[in-house]
């Protein structure tokens, strides 16, 4: 089979390096999705961990 | 743990990729035969060369992890697969269009190296399912690091066969002559091909430590919210630590 001329080769090789970018850039929004819910687990342990706190104090001052 | 050193491999996966594409395009000549649509070579086969290392160094992983039973190996192993997979799916669809661009098809199946490649991607396809169906950690771990063995072996012994076969158009690359590329195409492919590896090492560093982090914050959780939260985690193809 003879060589493409450019402009057709041209869409051919955007094509595949454009499939490429957008396997990369999927991946990279899944990721953020996850570490945003890596961030709201760490939201809620912070808010346990206060309220724990806050229940430890208010029975310090009742036995005070 | 896993986030050691990830700044400074990012930086310089970043550094290949970008060395790698301007090469291809404004170095490596074009090809005598194929012309301009030879250039998707620096992109398909380094992908198709790291999925499979990939899915070995899972192999590699899952013995580790029968071996000492430490379920991070498993870990690893999962996430090697993860990101093969989706490596081997820019090698099969970028394989696609040259071949459209250079062959005038989609896809042939009288050929042995695409077959083959297909076969070991269908064979992976299969590992997450595997993995889903499986509800007791332990023994989702066994199995799949069993399951990564196994195929990791395929992997080579599949890649010799397709040596042994008679090509009849895909080129072979990996020869004792190197491929007869000249040495700016030469050049080319090894940068394009240590991006391409540095660029995999990247991305499953960065998904291990993410994994690892979210596994972490789930037991500190359970841990804080006492019998509030539930005691086994929901069922998942994931490994649980």
């Amino acid at each position: 089979m003879p060589a493409l001329p450019l402009d057709e080769a041209g869409k051919y090789v955007a094509a595949a390096y454009l499939v490429f970018l957008a396997l990369i850039l999927i991946y990279v929004a899944i990721m953020a999705g996850r570490l945003s819910r890596i961030e709201r687990d760490l939201e809620e342990v912070t808010e346990l961990l206060e309220r724990r706190q806050a229940a430890g104090d208010e029975r310090e001052t009742v036995r005070s | 743990m896993f986030g050691r050193g990830l700044k400074t491999l990012s930086l310089v996966t970043v550094a290949l990729m970008v060395g790698a594409f301007a090469l291809v395009f404004f170095y490596a000549p074009n090809d005598a035969d194929q012309g301009f649509v030879q250039k998707i070579f620096y992109l398909h086969v380094p992908l198709a060369i790291v999925a499979l290392c990939g899915f070995v160094a899972a192999g590699i992983y899952g013995i580790r992890h029968l071996r000492t039973g430490d379920r991070l190996h498993d870990l690893r192993s999962y996430v090697a697969i993860h990101l093969s997979l989706i490596l081997a799916v820019g090698a099969l669809v970028s394989g696609s269009i040259w071949a459209r661009g250079s062959w005038g098809v989609w896809w042939t199946w009288d050929e042995p190296t695409l077959v083959s490649f297909l076969i070991v991607f269908l064979l992976y396809a299969c590992y997450q399912p595997l993995r889903f169906s499986i509800e007791d950690p332990e023994r989702q771990a066994r199995y799949a690091s069993v399951f990564a063995i196994t195929a990791g072996a395929f992997v080579p012994l599949n890649f010799l066969a397709v040596r042994l076969a008679d090509s009849l158009v895909h080129p072979r690359v990996l020869s004792t002559t190197g491929g007869a590329m000249p040495g700016e195409m030469r050049l080319t492919f090894l940068v394009s091909l240590a991006g391409m590896a540095c660029l995999y090492v990247t991305l499953w560093k960065y998904e291990l430590a993410s994994k690892h982090a979210t596994f972490r914050l789930r037991a500190l959780k359970r841990k804080l919210a006492d019998e509030d939260w539930p005691s086994a985690p929901r069922r998942s193809a994931a490994p649980q630590l």
